[in-house]
Parts: C-alpha cells; structure tokens; sequence
C-alpha cells in the first residue's frame, strides 16, 4: 500500500506538485493521467525519493520511506521508466539480476529468478537470456524492462510512460501482460500515463493531475459519470463518454438469465464491443458464452443503453 | 553498378607502381660513404647486386606492381606486398654486406631513396589490403606482434648489421637501451600523472556543467603554447623550487632536465583526457542513467558499473591521442636534458650525421604507431555497445 500525504514539490517559486494525497490500495492498479508538465512524473519520482519532495511524505505500507537511505528505498520498489533504460553493456540475464545482485542474493537463487521472470514473459532463457539489449525488439526490450523491476519481488511497482515506445497492437499485448502480472504477484502498481484510454483501460483508481494538483482521484466510471472539475471531463473527453463507460464493464458482468436468437459475444468483452457487435449484426440482443463454452446469460440493446449513463 | 569485363586497373596500385617503378629507375638504391659525414654518392641495384640477385629482386618487385595493379583480393595483394618488403630488405642487406669490406667499421653504407621510396609503397600497399581485410582488434594486435617478432628476429640475426643505422646502433648500444627506457618512462609516467588527475577532472566537468567552459577552455590556453616555450616557462618554477627545497632537488626536481619535460608533457596530456572523459559521459543515455538509480545502486556505483563503463571506448581514445602525442614529444624533451630517443636525434642534427638521427626517429615512430594499434584495439574492444 501507497500512502501519499501532502507531498510537495518546488523548485524555487515554480510548485510543480502541489500538496497531493492519495492512497494506492494493495494488489490494486492506480493511474496518474495528466498532460505533459503537469506533474506526474515528478509525483512517481518523490515516491522512490529520485526527486526529494519539498513536503509532505509518502508511506509504504504505513513506514515513512525516508526511514532509510535511498538507494536501499529503491531496491525494495520496482521501477519502470519509458525508454526502459536497460544496461546496453549488460546481457538480458545481467539485466534483470542487477537488484538481486544488489541485494546480495547467491548465485543460484539469481539464476533461478532470472529463469523464471524470462518465462512469465515470454522469452526463452536459451536464446535470450545471454543476448543484448540492442538485439531485441522494442517490444522485448519493454518485457525485460518490467522482468527487471520486478526481479527482487518489489511490493510495489512505479511505472513512468512504460508502454510510450510500443506500437498499438503490441502495447495491447503489454496491457494484458500487465494485468497479469497484478494477479500473479499480486503487486500493487503505480503507474503514469498521458493516454487516457489506457488510464480507463488499467486503473482500478484514475488520479487526473493538472498544474501539479490531482483534480480528482476515484475508479474510472465515477469520473466520467461524477466529473468534480470541468477539466475532468474535458480531459476524459464529452462526446464519446457513453461509450467508455460501457467499455469499463464485460458482458459477463452485465448479463441477465434469459437466452438470445442474437449473435453470440464472450463473457471478457466490454459493453462496448457487444454494442458494436449488435450494431453490426443488426440484432436487439446478444447471448453471452463464458470462456468455457457455457452460456452465461443475454445482453439487450435496453440493457446495455441503462449502462452507458450515469 | 558493375563494371564491364575486362582487366580493371587498380587506382591505389597505379599511383604506387608508377611512383615505385620511377624511384627504382631514377633515383639510388643505396647510398655509399667513405665515412660517417662525407656526403655519399649513389649506387644502382645492378651496381650492387650480382646480375641474378638485381634481376630477381626487379622480377618480385613486378610481380607486386602487378598484384598491386590487376589482382582485387586483398589477402593476395598483402601477401605480394610483404614478400616484396622482405626481398627489398634482404636485398639492402646484401647491398650493404657487398660494399663494406670485410671488417671494415668507417664506411657507411645506407639505403638510398629509391629503397625508401619502394618501402613506403609496399607499405601502403600493405596496411590498403589489412584495411580492405577488416581484421578484429584481437588479429590486428596479433598482426603487430608477428611484425614486431619478425623485424626484432631480423635485427638480432645480425643480417642487418652492415647498415649505417645499425652501425650507429653498435657504437651507441647502451645509450640506446637507457634512452629508449627513458623516452617510454617519461611517455607512460606522464600519461598516468595526467590520467589520475584528468579523469576526475572530466567526471567533475561532466557533473558541474559550469566548471566545463572554464577547465576546457584553461586547458585549450596549455596546449596553443609551443613545447619549446612551456619548457622555458616551468624553468623558472621548477628551478627556484629545487633551490627552495633540497629534498626536491634530491628527487630529481630541477629547472632543467626530465622534471620540466614530464610537467609540460602532463599539462599537454590533460585536455584530450578530460574532453574526452566528458564526451564520453555524455554519450551515456540518460535512460540508462536514470534506471540504474532507479534500481537503487548508490552514486559511486552508478559512476563505476554504468557511466565509466559505458564511456570507457572515448576515454581511452583520449589517451591514445595523448600517448601517441607524448611519444613524439618526449623527443624535443632532449633539447632540455631531458633524455630519450630525441637526444640521438639532436646529437646527429649537430654532427650532421642523418644516420644518428635516424637511429632516434625510426623507434619513435615505431613505437608511435604500436601504441596507436593498440589502444585502438582495446577501444573497440572495450566498446560493446553498437553505434
């Protein structure tokens, strides 16, 4: 758990974080959102103390961080920056061991988490882990990124534009991953963005930082349906607002008993995608199949609509 | 594009075969002296070779010509070229065994300018067809080595040793080995003074950006200054220190002699290192930079394991521009007592003996280019990360 407390921060007269408090929950996703100058990195850099705030503090797990010295703060927290900033004179596997190695570990307990975090994303140790960054895909350089943070199993997890670099479909691919490994580690994410589709898309909790201050800070339906500033809902965007909101619900979590004559659609999609599915086909409802194969209910045209607003 | 089929003339080897072959026709192959400051006069190589030896030595040199002319495969082409150095060389040697009688020690006999000139040619031809090669830091090291085994091989035979420059060797010998020591002492020790002091000077520069200006721009003042004028500049300084302090003058701290010159040549040797050790500081991202904090290393380790590493290729580049600069330096270190190789160049400049100065400026050279191939090759090799 996160715990940010009226931090600050100032260089000379310019506050360029101003007095912000949130709370990242445990095992839970939060996303900073914000235009570029507005703060947000600075925010994630006071939390492993890269920047050292001006006021205020920030808690891990209710332990003020400046209890110890900084670099020792940071072996603790995972840290992802966009770019990636991988070791380009180190090999993949030297990547990712750098904190263990930090921290001490002996050498087989490395080579076996290194083993390990290649897998969960994806990349064989035999043909990757003696390779160099420079010969990777953008796409593989980001996995090592994050296998990296999270090699000394870091609680926390802060992520700066971490996915900026990647082309659309990949960075989809890198979303999923993401979500992922939330639930496998159950690691509590911190992490900054300029797009607020992925804001909508990963966050549990969405801050929307403007001018060094968060505006507003709650789940992504609340924003859009209960905006507490005008920019709030300029930044989430007016016209197509319906339609995120129905993004942020699946089928499977809006669907009713009852079969349909319409077209088939998976439990995991969102509203949104049934709605267009339904356009498409031109039906006024839809069955909803589970990941099994089961049918778990149908979805109607009036059903779907009472969703998309507040 | 390609070309039509047909023989197609090699341009370097045009240039090289025509120069080699004029020089062979016009000008001597060596040089003959009564003694050691008459001036020669010139020797043909039918003059001084049996017909057959003349003969065969112009039938390798041609086949070079051709080689250098017509064939494109640089292993051939290196491979002619070496064997036409070797045939040169034995053929001086000959020359040289020929026209000194037998225990003779005052004439002198010297390769001429057509054998200087021939020797440059297939030299260049040489190093065109190891470029052409492309050959890794490690075979380029290995090559220098094999050379350096060959020539030192060669020397020690004694097959050599009727050559004018070899004949100042004999009479100089220990000389030659007290000032070679002297000239490599006062060349490395000036590097590592400057190397202690430049590269935290240039992390320091890298760090205080604006210390940058103000260092760089000092140490751009020390390096328009003339060595010769340096020198006379740090007398005064060095001098009144060793009258000031006796146990200074007891470690060798005079206005003149070796202290001066290695002062001026670790004032000369900062700039390259600390320009170098910023540029190369910089060229780290600042991704990387940021991660590597980000991990929680602490400054110096960030420092030591990622920025030094990183900018290690430019930094040693730096000191090969000053260890090679150094070597050539030391040399003028001799006008002020200073000792090494550049003494027996300014002994023979005064006694008009061109082979003395010889004796001093072919190890200088020598050792000018080995150093440059090899810090080169530990640049590359330290630079594993592609451009």
């Amino acid at each position: 758990m996160i715990t940010v407390e009226e931090l600050s921060k100032q260089y000379g007269p310019t506050t360029v974080v101003d007095a912000v408090s949130f709370t990242v929950e445990r095992n839970s996703i939060s996303v900073i959102v914000g235009t570029s100058g507005s703060g947000k990195s600075t925010l994630l850099r006071m939390i492993n103390r890269l920047v050292e705030p001006t006021g205020g503090r920030v808690l891990l797990e209710g332990n003020d961080t400046r209890g110890e010295p900084a670099h020792l703060l940071r072996r603790r927290i995972g840290y992802v920056i966009q770019g990636y900033g991988l070791f380009p004179h180190r090999t993949v596997a030297e990547n990712i061991a750098t904190v263990p190695r930090l921290l001490g570990w002996d050498t087989s307990r490395i080579r076996a988490r290194v083993e390990e975090l290649l897998r969960v994303f994806q990349l064989d140790p035999q043909t990757y882990a003696g390779a160099f960054p420079h010969q990777l895909s953008g796409g593989q350089q980001q996995r090592v990124g994050v296998a990296r943070a999270l090699a000394a199993e870091p609680a926390v997890l802060l992520m700066d534009e971490p996915f900026g670099a990647l082309d659309p479909i990949i960075r989809a691919k890198a979303q999923e991953d993401l979500l992922d490994i939330r639930r496998r580690f159950g690691t509590t994410i911190l992490l900054v963005t300029h797009d607020m589709d992925e804001a909508f898309r990963l966050g549990d909790r969405v801050a929307v930082m403007s001018s060094g201050r968060v505006l507003q800070y709650d789940r992504p339906a609340v924003l859009l349906t209960r905006p507490a500033d005008p920019l709030v809902s300029r930044m989430t965007g007016v016209c197509d607002r319906a339609l995120k909101l129905l993004s942020l619900t699946t089928a499977g979590e809006a669907a009713v008993p009852g079969d349909s004559e319409g077209p088939s659609v998976p439990a995991s999609a969102t509203l949104r995608d049934v709605l267009s599915e339904l356009v498409w086909s031109g039906a006024s409802s839809a069955a909803v199949i589970g990941a099994d194969g089961a049918p778990r209910g149908q979805l109607t045209v009036a059903a779907i609509f009472a969703r998309g607003r507040p | 594009m390609k070309r039509p089929r047909g023989p197609s003339i090699d341009r370097l080897g045009l240039l090289l075969s025509v120069l080699g072959a004029a020089a062979l026709v016009l000008l001597p192959f060596v040089v003959f002296k009564a003694n050691r400051i008459v001036l020669g006069d010139a020797r043909g190589l039918f003059e001084v070779l049996p017909a057959w030896a003349a003969w065969g030595c112009q039938a390798v040199l041609l086949l070079a010509a051709v080689v250098a002319l017509a064939v494109p495969g640089p292993k051939l082409r290196l491979a002619a070229a070496l064997l036409g150095v070797v045939v040169l060389s034995l053929a001086v040697a000959a020359a040289a065994d020929a026209l000194t009688p037998a225990g003779d020690k005052v004439v002198r006999v010297a390769p001429g300018a057509a054998a200087w000139l021939l020797l440059v040619c297939l030299g260049l031809m040489a190093t065109d067809a190891i470029t052409r090669l492309r050959p890794g830091p490690l075979t380029r090291v290995l090559l220098l080595g094999l050379f350096v085994a060959v020539v030192g091989a060669a020397l020690a035979h004694g097959g050599f040793d009727n050559l004018s420059v070899m004949r100042e060797y004999a009479v100089n010998a220990t000389r030659f080995a007290q000032e070679l020591r002297r000239h490599v002492g006062l060349a490395l020790g000036s590097l590592a003074a400057a190397v202690i002091v430049a590269l935290p000077l240039g992390i320091l520069c890298y760090r205080v950006p604006r210390l940058r200006a103000g260092v760089l721009g000092t140490l751009n003042v020390i390096e328009t200054i003339p060595a010769i004028a340096l020198f006379g500049i740090l007398m005064a300084p060095l001098g009144a220190l060793a009258v000031a302090l006796p146990w200074a003058a007891d470690l060798g701290i005079r206005g003149i002699g070796a202290a001066p010159a290695a002062v001026a040549l670790f004032l000369y040797a900062l700039l390259p290192i600390v320009a170098n050790t910023v540029v190369g500081l910089k060229r780290v991202s600042r991704a990387t930079v940021e991660a590597a904090h980000g991990m929680g290393m602490t400054n110096w380790q960030v420092m030591t394991r990622i920025e030094l590493v990183l900018a290690l290729p430019v930094i040693l580049t730096g000191i090969r521009v000053v260890l090679v600069q150094n070597i050539g330096m030391v040399t003028i270190a001799a006008l002020i007592g200073g000792g090494g190789l550049g003494t027996f160049v300014f002994q023979g400049i005064g006694q008009t003996a061109i082979d003395l100065v010889l004796l001093g400026a072919i190890p200088i050279v020598s050792l000018a280019f080995a150093a440059a191939v090899l810090l080169d090759a530990l640049a590359e090799l330290t630079d594993r990360v592609p451009a």
